[in-house]
């Protein structure tokens, strides 16, 4: 506007601006060719630097602890660039089928069908608390009680022992790790109440309940810090030393996952003893800098790392 | 003149282009959701308030209904407000003021609708829990937080709107004697009427497609809500919570979830054009 408005008084005649139209039409369909041309030069060299890359894709509650690692892992190889992305256990395998991802993070088990294609890496266990808000009463629950709760046969908290308010279940969403963990731990088989609301991270979980007095709800025991409480199951302190011994009953693996070499896939004991031996033979398609990156993960400085932060070591 | 003609096909080419993405979508989000409602049933599909995906059961019928209370809540706040102060800044206030203000109105529209999920999540969910009971996340918290994302939209066309009625009624009007509201009311609203109506068209269609803020103060429950104060899912909560790994006819109903809100916004989008129509007939007449 404010160049055509400086150009316009010294125009004498009425035929000028004329040819004004097609220079201007000239010039955006140069500048849309130039942004083209832009993107295709920009995705290549995008392409060309990726060899240099990891990308990991997947459970919002493994993702902390990988850009934890990935910084310490930096540190050793500059060289090497590591993208942590989020978005759950299941979007993280779909981006490793799909190729989006080197490594896939996942917070559950591998259901029988992605076993077949991929093989997974245990690079932790971790706990799974279950947790309400530091004013409620109760501090310790058993499996049936936390069951019956996300169920919706407990309603009130009164009912638990707890003060008379009627209870804020928080779920997490289809697909995230940390439910599918806790279906199978602990709801085994039965359905969880249609009124529970549905939280989309680790961190929402921990907000909602930090913020409300009768909510419940389940995170990465690695996660859960001061702000909430993590109740006792059947009196045994949820932390990590507990998780460890074996005293702590609510325990899933952090999983990498990477792809299958075709006609790999076995039965479960075979996969073992690769795993054993080592879990990389099985891996396909594995770039080098990933190859990398799992070995810095399960050698010692790394489960190091992953110790500190209250999970337990892989072995 | 061949180069006017030229001109000419490439905007008409770009015009269609706008038009052919429209069509596009709708093709393949009709293309892959169809067949499942078909398969499904349409009353286990609709009417059915049971979303289990593992077990094949996808019925969506709490999230139309959530999705048309937020929406429904949200408008009534973004009317009352939006249009209260389109007529405050076109009829009453100084000129100066309105200078200033509406500006500032519509530089809400910058701010991003995560930025208002968060403080709905931070400030007004606690205060409903606190005061009003329940979750807190709930409905009322959507619509209000839905209703002041709408605000610039509504605000800033209908003060357009408004301003676009000819100076010449109002002189009319006050010329017969009418106060000024009662030119206000009788007068420049009617006048403006398309245009306000085109207010409340893309101030709806920004509260209904709204996702992520709604994820974030809205709960996301399954259940049939019973009242504003309990926690609900929209249709479009739906889709973004699930659409990251869903996978054969889970995605197909997520698909599904969408032609149900394509539907919804044609549904509701010629319910405002018939009413704004016939009005218009009507008033030469009266």
């Amino acid at each position: 506007m404010a160049l055509r408005m400086t150009q316009a008084p010294p125009a004498p005649q009425h035929k000028r601006p004329r040819p004004k139209v097609p220079v201007a039409a000239a010039l955006t369909v140069v500048l849309v060719l130039l942004l083209v041309l832009g993107l295709i030069w920009g995705a290549g060299g995008f392409r060309k630097t990726r060899g240099k890359t990891v990308t990991l894709i997947g459970s919002t509650s493994v993702e902390p602890f990988a850009e934890l690692l990935a910084e310490n892992f930096d540190q050793g190889h500059s060289d090497i660039s590591v993208e942590v992305q989020g978005g759950g256990s299941t979007a993280g395998i779909q981006a490793l089928t799909s190729g989006l991802a080197d490594i896939g993070m996942c917070s559950r088990s591998l259901s029988k069908e992605e076993q077949q294609t991929m093989t997974p890496i245990v690079i932790a266990r971790d706990g799974l608390a279950v947790i309400v808000n530091e004013s409620n009463p109760i501090d310790t629950l058993t499996e049936e009680q936390i069951r019956s709760l996300f169920a919706g046969d407990v309603t009130n908290w009164k009912q638990l022992g707890g003060s008379d308010s009627p209870v804020n279940l928080i779920m997490r969403e289809e697909g995230s790790g940390t439910r599918e963990a806790f279906m199978n731990l602990v709801m085994r088989g039965r359905e969880t109440a249609l009124r529970a609301l549905v939280q989309e991270s680790n961190g929402a979980v921990k907000e909602l309940v930090r913020t409300d007095p009768a909510g419940v709800g389940y995170m990465s025991l690695g996660l859960v810090g001061t702000e909430v409480k993590a109740v006792k199951i059947k009196g045994v302190e949820a932390t990590s030393e507990n998780v460890r011994r074996g005293t702590y009953t609510l325990v899933r693996p952090f999983l990498f996952v990477v792809r299958r070499r075709v006609g790999e896939a076995t039965s479960q004991g075979a996969a073992a003893s690769t795993r054993a031996n080592s879990p990389l033979a099985a891996a396909a398609g594995l770039t080098p800098q990933a190859k990398t990156l799992i070995e810095y993960v399960l050698s010692p400085p790394g489960q190091a790392v992953l110790e500190s932060q209250g999970l337990v070591a892989a072995q | 003149m061949r180069q006017d003609k030229i001109i000419q096909w490439i905007l008409m080419g770009v015009a269609l282009t706008a038009i052919g993405a429209l069509a596009l979508i709708a093709i393949f989000i009709f293309k892959e959701g169809l067949p499942l409602i078909f398969r499904v049933g349409f009353s286990d599909f609709f009417l059915s308030s049971q979303w289990r995906p593992g077990q094949g059961q996808f019925g969506i019928f709490p999230m139309i209904v959530g999705s048309l209370v937020v929406t429904a809540g949200a408008m009534v706040i973004g009317l009352v407000f939006g249009l209260g102060c389109a007529i405050v800044l076109t009829e009453f206030a100084p000129r100066r003021l309105a200078t200033f203000v509406k500006p500032a109105i519509e530089l809400l529209a910058g701010i991003p609708s995560v930025v208002y999920g968060f403080m709905g999540v931070v400030i007004l969910v606690p205060i409903i829990r606190q005061y009003l009971g329940g979750p807190g996340l709930s409905m009322l918290a959507a619509s209000i937080i839905l209703g002041i994302m709408v605000l610039p939209t509504v605000t800033s066309i209908s003060v357009d709107a408004l301003r676009a009625v000819p100076r010449s009624y109002r002189e009319g009007a006050i010329a017969l004697g009418a106060t000024r509201w009662q030119t206000t009311r009788m007068v420049v609203l009617k006048a403006a009427r398309s245009g306000l109506v085109t207010a409340f068209i893309l101030g709806m269609g920004r509260a209904v497609g709204e996702t992520m803020a709604v994820i974030m103060v809205a709960g996301n429950s399954l259940a049939l809500p019973r009242s504003i104060l309990d926690s609900v899912r929209t249709l479009t909560s739906n889709i973004a919570l699930e659409m990251g790994y869903a996978t054969g006819e889970h995605r197909q109903a997520l698909f599904a979830t969408g032609v149900t809100l394509f539907i919804i916004i044609m549904i509701l989008n010629s319910i405002a054009l018939t009413v704004s129509r016939q009005r218009a007939q009507k008033v030469p007449k009266v």
